[in-house]
């Protein structure tokens, strides 16, 4: 990839809050085109680096390039739309006052069904969809989304990250994902970067998941792991499709 | 005509122009979870008359001036982390309301009707009044109107607001001012202990018919209007005080919109 196709990048990125360094000297670079997955335990400053890179938070130190005009477009973590707000798709869609023909990007996103809906009653699932093809309509050149996959059932999480990689491919933005999923995203990834507060390790997916930091990280089952990975359903799912409980990050199985 | 039928129709037209400016703001306030941001912006508002006798201004001017620098205040704390938005907003709204009754004490040489303040008399409305009601409220509306579109954005979600480029921290204050002029102008009508109540329950009570933001703007602003009608009726009819009629008025309101929504949804 040439120099040219640069979207953002960010170099010496460090922050603190209330004297906890949260991020120290982080660098994150991304093309058009490319699909950059950022893994990471429960507090390891994944959504801050996001917040960082999209300009809602800004650094203590480091600095951040953006290409000029660039459009980003923003799935955030564990939303939810407040049931008062009446709101149907159709009319969300429409906020963001695209001229692209709405239909034609619900389609892209298999949510062509769901137009007339009101937001309040999507499943975690279509929410993203959703929003997703919100972001669309904009055009963006960088995707960026956070644990887009939280509230959707498993075979939901399969089909929203082939989804993206299509996306992908069709329109060559570059795309950012936080995930707590490796495995999940691994066939659809470029590059892994691995992160605790500073870059444990980063490169090719399998590379990464061999890498003594990652595991390091993520603990002796994940070195199991390693020859198959399966998804443990370590949580349960209520009425609407949201995660009830859940905690751990990793899970894996050896056979 | 009577003078008692000049006063009704006065204390209806400046209802009316009240309602019709509450409903669509207090979806906003509804949607943005603000009810008790609005106390705190209506109980400083009695400060503001305390300012405007002493400095011998209006003090429906007086009222705005205070709403506005509560609504600064707030919106630069609430940035801070270490107090609870709702805990920030209990402090100065009960503080707001006790300095504002104090200072009003001080004033001895002024006689006040507290009562008038605190539960709205809108049987006194004025010429003056209703210009503030109208120039207010035209300039409130048209001010809601302006930042609709991103207003509506950060209501639905902040940070794909800010990510998407909407000018988040102009928004917000824009809108608070916006509040502070409706309150000002509505302390008059329902009082600095009822203001509150003409935003949330007009728009709570369109929320059952709404089927967009805009159709629960304008169905707020009818349901208030309806409710000002009434209660205003209701307090001719019974000698009741007119303030607190118009809330009962749109409370009742409220709950009839709720047993047709449930019977409809039955059916």
């Amino acid at each position: 990839m040439s120099s040219s196709q640069l979207l953002v990048d960010l170099t010496e990125i460090s922050i603190e809050f209330d004297n906890r360094n949260i991020l120290q000297a982080v660098d994150l670079s991304l093309n058009a085109g490319e699909i950059v997955t950022l893994v990471g335990p429960n507090g390891s400053g994944k959504s801050t680096l996001l917040k960082i890179l999209l300009g809602l938070v800004r650094p203590d130190a480091g600095t951040i390039w953006r290409r000029q005009g660039l459009t980003i477009g923003y799935l955030p973590q564990r939303l939810t739309i407040d049931p008062v707000m009446p709101l149907t798709v159709d009319r969300l869609l429409k906020l963001t006052r695209a001229s692209k023909d709405i239909d034609e990007v619900l389609l892209e996103v298999n949510a062509a069904h769901l137009k007339d809906t009101p937001v309040a009653r999507l499943s975690g699932g279509e929410l993203q969809r959703v929003l997703l093809a919100r972001a669309l309509l904009r055009e963006p050149d960088l995707l960026v989304l956070d644990e887009p996959t939280q509230g959707v059932d498993f075979a939901g999480e399969i089909d929203l990250y082939e989804l993206i990689a299509r996306i992908r491919d069709t329109r060559g933005c570059g795309v950012l994902i936080v995930s707590h999923d490796l495995h999940l995203v691994m066939s659809s990834t470029d590059q892994v970067i691995c992160l605790n507060h500073h870059v444990c390790c980063s490169g090719a997916p399998e590379a990464v998941q061999r890498n003594p930091a990652y595991l390091d990280l993520f603990g002796p089952r994940a070195a199991q792991g390693l020859a198959v990975y399966t998804h443990a359903h370590d949580h349960d799912h209520d009425m609407r499709g949201d995660v009830v409980a859940t905690d751990g990050h990793f899970h894996s199985h050896t056979h | 005509m009577t003078s008692l039928d000049d006063f009704f129709w006065f204390a209806l037209f400046g209802g009316l122009g009240v309602a019709m400016t509450t409903g669509p703001l207090g979806c906003f306030v509804v949607w943005r979870r603000m009810a008790y941001f609005g106390d705190s912006l209506a109980h400083s508002a009695l400060i503001g008359v305390a300012l405007g006798l002493a400095l011998s201004i209006d003090t429906t001017f007086g009222v705005l001036i205070a709403c506005i620098a509560v609504a600064v205040t707030i919106t630069l704390l609430q940035d801070q982390q270490r107090l609870a938005t709702d805990t920030l907003l209990g402090i100065l709204a009960h503080s707001s309301l006790a300095i504002g009754l104090v200072a009003v004490s001080f004033l001895d040489n002024v006689r006040i009707d507290l009562m008038a303040y605190l539960f709205g008399d809108i049987l006194a409305i004025n010429g003056t009044d209703l210009a503030w009601v109208y120039g207010g409220g035209t300039v409130a509306l048209a001010g809601l109107a302006y930042i609709w579109r991103p207003l509506l954005a950060l209501s639905i979600h902040a940070d794909i607001a800010h990510a998407e480029g909407v000018p988040v921290r102009a928004t917000r204050l824009a809108f608070t001012l916006l509040l502070a002029i409706v309150i000002a102008i509505a302390m008059k009508i329902v009082g600095v202990l009822l203001i509150v109540s003409m935003l949330i329950i007009p728009a709570a009570t369109a929320r059952r018919f709404a089927q967009s933001p805009e159709q629960m703007a304008v169905l707020a602003a009818i349901s208030g209007a309806i409710a000002v009608g009434g209660g205003l009726t209701a307090s001719l009819h019974w000698n009741t005080p007119s303030g607190p009629s118009i809330v009962t008025a749109a409370f009742v309101l409220f709950l009839l919109a709720n047993v047709v929504g449930l019977v409809f949804k039955r059916v």
